[in-house]
This record gives structure tokens, C-alpha cells and sequence, in this order.
């Protein structure tokens, strides 16, 4: 399968095509809704069954110096990016220091929906990554933030991160969750797989599509609102930072020669930007930033051109780069 | 049936600060408010829906307190320490209460 064909196959899989509705309902004014609960349910189920999974994975394969690497190279990335980010902001857009370092601390941290998706999509194309990507994903949450507040403190302007807010980053649900569901898999194992894969595996792509139907409506509603805030420079900024942190996690996958679904996955932990625990981090660290701009680039601009066009992408390029 | 006068403030606050807020009140021993969850609204930042958000950092919330004349002061100096630089609005009526006792 070539380059084209693997891009193309991502965006005619049901759970992209899931997300495309749920941007057009949206932006076609429709009362098409998941109910908030049912939508934070998905969400539970998903994030337990990628974990669990690379718990189990974890058990089969064991643990190789890959994996500190690789979490090494989780935390270079997710600290380094911002910085990155806020060069790019400056240079394309009008941002102030201030909104640029919040935007900045977004596209550093991840997006464990486009992790979740990324996941799918590389699983689907016959590749596995390492179980141990949860662990990643993980703990490239909170060091963009720290990479924000630094950037805010350099322009005059010093903030502190308290301990509460500390315990907010790194103890989030989704966090807790993922690395719970992780160690629960690998404690158990193939035994434990056993006892709830059907509950865990064949539910799992039909759940997605709900799930990535509701978060279709969440980016087409964010999309509608977003006129007057998207300028020509913000909209360049939101395709472009994407695809230079995915090569950034390519490049850090080739140097610890990671499998290709577990490139494509670092691809993915660079590329993607927060829109649940940074922009809670930056209402209350950075409350004068303005969230409309962080949050339309995140969830209206950067996470739909991860889902359509950049998971093709990043799986295609880490076939070419890492093999396979 | 008697009723006694007391103040009644509305403080709408982003979610992500209930904590913080609600720590603040109970440090200056206003232990007694309601918090309730906000649909959605229009303000200086546009139009808000609660509906479609994915995180607590786009919620509202309001919370409701009534306090005796006399701890109002209190009370505002306690909150607006952890308003101010954030989106809401604090706002303050007068109103009856049945058990004075209780605030």
C-alpha cells in the first residue's frame, strides 16, 4: 500500500468518517447530540481499553531500554515544542507573549483522543505499537506547561504553578485512568485479556465512532464560533505546528529505532494539542490569556487536520521511515 | 411568618475554579453556599454553551451564598481575591431569609 492509499484508507474508515459528520452537523446547525454523560462514558470506556490493552501487550513483550528512551524523548519533545510554537506565533501571527506561551503550552502537551484514534488507525493498518506508547503519552501531558509558564516568566510577567494546580495537571481523570487501565493490563496479562476482551476489543471501534461523533459536533460547533477569532496566520499556524511536531517524534522514533506503530504513535503524541488539561492549566495559571484562541486552534483547527489528513500522514511516513 | 434581612451574593465563576473558590469561603468561615451548573450564557467573550464542552476549563458555575449584612465584606474580600483576573460575574441583592440563625 502506497502513500496515498494509506491516507486515503484513513479517511474512509467509519470512525473518521464518524468525526466528518459530526463537523457537518454541526456547521449545518443540526440538534444532532450525545448527551454529555453518555459522551464521558465513551470516553471512560475508551481510554480504559487502549490502556488495558498496552498493559497486556506490555506483559507478553516485557520492557526494553526502548522504553526509557522513548520516555525520555516524551518529555524532550513535550517541554521542547512550546518553544517551537511560540517562535512560529510570533513570526506568523500578531499574538501577544501572553496568548502565544498559552497557545504554545497546547500544542507541546497531547490530545489522548488523537493518541486513542492514532492507535486504531495504526492497529488497522497491521502495525502494533508498543503497549508502553500509553506510558508516553502520559508524560508529555504537564512539561509544555512548565515550557509556557517559563516563556510568560521571560517576558516580565512571572507566574506560579501551586501545588494544587501541580496535583490538577498530573493527576487528571483521563491521566489517571490510561495509566491505571495500563498497569491493571499488565498485572493480569493475557489472563486478565481474557476474562474481559469482549468487553475490551470488539466494542472497541464502534464505541470510537460515537465517541469521535461527539467530538465531530464539539470541533464543527468550535469551528462556527471561531469567525472573527481564526486569522489567516492562526489557521497556518494550526496545520503547520502539527506537522513539524509529528516530524519532531518521527525523528526521536528513527534515533531510538522504534517500531513503525510506535513511530507513527510519537508522530502522533508531537503533532497533537490539548484541549482538556492545558486549557484548565492556563485558565488558572494564565487566566488574562484568551481561551477562545487556544481552544479554536486546538479542537477546531489542529485536532480535526490530525484526524482527516495527519493520521495518513504520520502512518505513511513512519512506514517509510521505520519500515514495515 | 417573621423574616429577617440578609444578603444574598451570585458569584459566576469558571468550573476549573470551584476548588479554589469554595477554599476561599471556608477559610473566612462562610461555610454555607450552593453551587449550581450554568447552561449557558452571552457576555464580553461571546456566546457560551455549556453544551459540547470537553473539559471543565470551559464550564461555568454558579455559586450562591446568603450571609448576614455584616459578614458581606468578608465574604467579597474572600472571593474577589479569586475572581478577579478570571471570566464571571459577583453580584449582590438584598433579600429575607426565614432562620437567621442558620447564616
Amino acid at each position: 500500500m502506497n502513500v496515498v492509499d494509506l491516507a486515503l484508507a484513513n479517511l474512509l474508515s467509519p470512525v473518521i468518517l464518524s468525526f466528518a459528520l459530526g463537523v457537518v452537523a454541526a456547521l449545518a446547525r443540526s440538534d444532532l447530540s450525545i448527551p454529555e454523560a453518555i459522551a464521558k462514558g465513551l470516553s471512560i470506556y475508551l481510554l480504559f481499553a487502549i490502556g488495558f490493552k498496552g498493559g497486556v501487550s506490555v506483559a507478553e513483550a516485557g520492557l526494553g531500554w526502548q522504553l526509557v528512551g522513548a520516555l525520555l524523548a516524551g518529555l524532550v519533545l513535550s517541554a521542547a515544542l512550546p518553544f517551537v510554537a511560540f517562535a512560529l506565533l510570533r513570526a506568523m501571527t500578531g499574538l501577544t507573549p501572553l496568548d502565544a506561551a498559552a497557545v504554545a503550552a497546547h500544542y507541546g502537551s497531547i490530545s489522548i483522543v488523537t493518541f486513542v484514534a492514532g492507535t486504531s488507525v495504526a492497529q488497522s493498518a497491521g502495525l502494533n505499537p508498543d503497549g508502553w506508547m500509553v506510558a508516553v503519552a502520559a508524560v508529555m501531558e504537564a512539561p509544555a506547561i512548565l515550557s509556557a509558564l517559563w516563556l510568560v516568566a521571560r517576558s516580565g510577567d512571572g507566574r506560579d504553578m501551586d501545588a494544587d494546580l501541580w496535583r490538577e495537571i498530573v493527576l487528571n481523570g483521563s491521566i489517571v485512568l490510561l495509566v491505571g487501565a495500563f498497569f491493571i493490563g499488565w498485572i493480569t496479562g493475557q489472563d486478565g485479556m481474557a476474562r474481559i476482551s469482549a468487553f475490551i476489543e470488539a466494542p472497541f471501534q464502534g464505541v470510537l465512532c460515537l465517541f469521535l461523533l461527539d467530538m465531530g459536533l464539539v470541533a464543527g460547533r468550535g469551528l462556527r464560533e471561531a469567525r472573527g477569532i481564526l486569522t489567516a496566520g492562526l489557521l497556518a499556524f494550526g496545520v503547520t505546528m502539527p506537522l513539524v511536531g509529528a516530524t519532531a517524534g518521527l525523528a526521536a522514533a528513527f534515533l531510538l529505532g522504534l517500531n513503525p506503530g510506535s513511530a507513527m504513535l510519537m508522530a502522533v503524541l508531537g503533532a497533537s494539542a490539548s484541549y482538556i488539561a492545558v486549557p484548565a492549566a492556563m485558565r488558572v495559571a494564565l487566566p488574562e490569556a484568551n481561551p477562545s484562541i487556544y481552544l479554536t486552534l486546538s479542537l477546531g483547527v489542529t485536532f480535526p487536520f490530525n484526524l482527516t489528513i495527519g493520521l495518513g500522514v504520520y502512518l505513511a511516513a513512519a512506514h517509510m521511515i521505520a519500515g514495515g | 411568618m417573621d423574616t429577617h434581612p440578609a444578603k444574598r451574593v451570585e458569584i459566576i465563576i469558571e468550573a476549573i475554579m470551584e476548588r479554589r473558590l469554595s477554599e476561599a469561603l471556608r477559610k473566612v468561615d462562610v461555610t454555607g453556599y450552593t453551587i449550581l451548573p450554568v447552561q449557558g450564557g452571552s457576555g464580553r467573550s461571546g456566546t457560551w454553551s455549556r453544551a459540547g464542552q470537553v473539559g471543565r476549563a470551559q464550564g461555568m458555575l454558579a455559586f450562591v451564598c446568603i450571609v448576614r449584612a455584616e459578614r458581606l465584606d468578608t465574604l467579597l474580600d474572600a472571593a474577589f481575591a479569586v475572581v478577579k483576573p478570571h471570566i464571571g460575574v459577583v453580584s449582590i441583592t438584598d433579600c429575607e431569609v426565614l432562620r437567621a440563625e442558620r447564616f
